[in-house]
């Protein structure tokens, strides 16, 4: 039971961090039909951020200043993207596939640059070091952390898609793009708003991870296909298909793993996409739209 | 229906460039950081090649041991160098992907066309490089702790053997009356080895191995695996990480608040360097099974930590595999010496029975195995992030890379 409930937990902290950094994913994939290769980078952005930080304020309040700063740091690089590259490729997915990927891997090499090609160690707070024990299980305040930041966030992006004029805003721009246009929206402001907020979204996503492992050039890369298979399975530009795709995601594999090894793990949750997606190609969710394609 | 066939298109694009990224982490920083001043061919330099990982998830430790070679070097050189000539080192980086360990190796002996080569970490990049050394008829030196079993004709293994760390770790565990061990490792030829070993001495020593578990090298995603090691509450457990998965590893651990004197964790891949990157705080009071540390205390090693700091901060630390390296270089060199020449044959030959007083102690050259006499020490990590030895062996111990010397190790391979 206690092992149970850890792997509850373990699945729910996996997937919650996938949650922050595919969110960006669906929205720009959603929303501009943009594969964006280098958003693995933005994760990147905002792990080192908080290495930055740690040095110029402390453990103590770095973690905690980095997360808004991270946001705004890994966005700005997000738009910079969009505003210099994306914008020009809108409607030529392979081409924009190929240059966010040449981006990413100039970015990893700027890091390599900047910060040394060995890790580095972002010390977690003080206050983040004990652990919860709950019916035999063992919860770590870093993880139970990193839920309630994904819960903030998710919970904020909802309440901006839903509530204010900008969210309602992106929404028509994602249900129709011309339709939107002719309403007299600026769908390119729009756009850069989302590519904004989607890529600061990574950029927390890596501040919360760096509270679990080491940070280096290649972070990002390690999540970015998990990411990607979430915004798969949940539905392009649904909000509820990525969090409810990338939990159980995290639980399957959290599970898989537990009852046999990592790399059986890693196959069963390809296997069980695939089968997945033959049943439903278009994901958990689709977005109803009469926009004409 | 236009929409579901754009998307398919859209996906199998994905798909493909997430394919060629997967091809391309292998090979990303394929970058060539030759340094080393003006290399000229007038005949004034003896070309030495350092192929280490500068990059990529073994730069954690890789870069340490390229650091300690080249100290050896500059000693070298600033004593006269060898047969009068400066020892130029030439750097490769090995990326922490083994082709490209193989690739640099062959460009290192055809292109550069060096003497000798220092180089590898992990036992995949040995293996990856071992058939370019013997097809070449070239030189390696391999600077750090491995799974015996192995004994190349073209290479020099100055780092521990089988018996002279693992087993002894081993009976440490056996003398403080852990029976239940748990075998954490990453997922490639040395930790998978070493297990096999290390099974094979559990069932002749009536120890139990209660899990076996591997990690992909450079995953970072352990909160499973450290569930799974607490739910089989090993007396202790043995582990074999390389690289950053050890970071992830110590910090989920930590979590779980079980005393270490309890449930200690014994390392053969986590030296100074590695204690200090990942904090102290998520290490003290596990073990770990080496031949040298910092605080080893001989008059070499005060020597060899002072030379280490004054060039390249106060702040450094030594290892194991960092003195290996280090103990490479003077072994060579002295072998060079001997032989009268650079020639790799002549060079093996004066190698046999070479003596150094290395920080670990006197190191002896075995001929046949061209492996070395090397001291079996436990250590202790403290909370300072200094490891201080708890158990040793007397004197050096003679390599037996095939433990030929044991009964249960028939028929391992």
């Amino acid at each position: 039971m206690d092992a149970f409930l850890g792997q509850v937990f373990t699945g729910l902290s996996v997937g919650s961090v996938l949650i922050l950094i595919a969110l960006g994913l669906t929205f720009t994939f959603g929303q501009m039909n943009v594969i964006n290769m280098a958003h693995g980078e933005f994760i990147m952005a905002g792990a080192y951020t908080a290495f930055v930080l740690q040095d110029l304020i402390g453990t103590d309040t770095s973690l905690v200043v980095a997360l808004p700063v991270a946001f705004v740091i890994a966005g700005t690089l997000g738009l910079l993207l969009e505003l210099v590259l994306v914008r020009r490729l809108y409607g030529r997915p392979l081409d924009t596939l190929l240059v966010t990927w040449g981006v990413s891997l100039m970015l990893q090499q700027l890091a390599r640059d900047i910060f040394g090609a060995p890790n580095v160690q972002v010390r977690a707070p003080g206050w983040l070091g004990g652990s919860l024990h709950l019916a035999g299980a063992t919860l770590s305040y870093s993880r139970i952390f990193i839920i309630g930041l994904v819960v903030v966030s998710v919970v904020g992006i909802w309440v901006f898609l839903t509530r204010l004029p900008q969210g309602a805003r992106m929404r028509a721009v994602m249900q129709n793009r011309q339709l939107a246009s002719c309403s007299g929206l600026k769908t390119h402001s729009i756009d850069r708003l989302t590519f904004f907020i989607g890529s600061g979204l990574a950029g927390i996503a890596g501040v919360a991870l760096t509270l679990l492992g080491s940070t280096g050039p290649t972070l990002g890369t390690n999540y970015i296909v998990d990411a990607f298979l979430v915004v798969v399975v949940g539905g392009l530009g649904q909000l509820r298909g990525a969090v409810i795709a990338a939990v159980a995601l995290g639980l399957l594999n959290a599970f898989v793993e537990f009852s046999t090894e990592a790399s059986i793990a890693r196959v069963a949750v390809f296997v069980a996409i695939v089968a997945f997606l033959q049943f439903r190609p278009q994901g958990l969710f689709v977005m109803k739209s009469r926009a004409l394609t | 229906m236009k929409e579901a066939s754009k998307l398919k298109k859209l996906w199998l694009a994905t798909l493909m460039v997430l394919a060629m990224l997967g091809a391309a982490c292998g090979q990303k920083a394929g970058d060539t950081s030759a340094t080393g001043g003006t290399s000229t061919d007038d005949g004034d330099t003896i070309k030495v090649g350092l192929l280490h990982s500068l990059s990529g998830t073994m730069a954690i430790s890789e870069v340490t041991v390229r650091d300690a070679e080249k100290l050896a070097i500059e000693q070298i050189n600033a004593k006269g160098g060898v047969l009068g000539k400066q020892i130029e080192a030439i750097e490769e980086d090995g990326a922490s992907d083994w082709p490209t360990f193989a690739e640099k190796a062959q460009k290192l002996i055809s292109v550069d066309k060096v003497a000798t080569v220092f180089g590898g970490w992990t036992s995949a990049s040995r293996k990856a490089m071992l058939p370019v050394f013997e097809r070449n008829k070239a030189l390696l030196w391999y600077p750090v702790q491995y799974e015996g079993l192995e004994q190349s004709p073209y290479i020099f293994y100055t780092g521990a053997t089988t018996n002279q760390q693992i087993v002894p770790g081993l009976d440490y565990l056996k003398g403080q009356g852990k029976k239940r061990i748990f075998l954490v490792g990453s997922d490639y030829v040395f930790p998978r080895t070493a297990n096999k070993e290390i099974k094979a001495y559990a069932q002749a020593n009536d120890m139990e191995i209660v899990g076996e578990e591997y990690i992909p090298l450079g995953n970072q995603e352990v909160a499973t695996l450290v569930n799974k090691v607490a739910a089989a509450r090993p007396d202790a457990i043995f582990n074999t990480l390389n690289g950053d998965t050890n970071t992830a590893f110590f910090k989920e651990w930590k979590t779980k608040g079980i005393a270490p004197d309890a449930m200690p964790i014994v390392s053969v891949s986590v030296a100074e360097e590695e204690v200090r990157a990942i904090g102290p705080e998520f290490l003290a009071g596990h073990l770990v099974a080496w031949n040298y540390y910092q605080t080893t205390d001989t008059p070499e090693n005060a020597e060899f930590v002072k030379a280490f700091k004054a060039k390249y901060g106060e702040d450094k630390v030594t290892s194991d595999p960092m003195e290996a390296g280090y103990v490479a270089v003077h072994l060579w060199a002295a072998a060079v010496e001997k032989a009268g020449t650079t020639e790799v044959e002549a060079v093996k030959r004066a190698a046999a029975g070479i003596e150094f007083a290395a920080p670990e102690g006197r190191v002896t050259v075995d001929g046949p195995t061209q492996h070395i006499y090397k001291t079996a020490r436990i250590g202790l990590i403290g909370p300072d992030g200094l490891i201080r030895q708890v158990s040793g062996s007397d004197g050096p111990i003679k390599p037996d890379p095939f433990l030929r010397g044991y009964d249960w190790a028939k028929g391992l391979t």
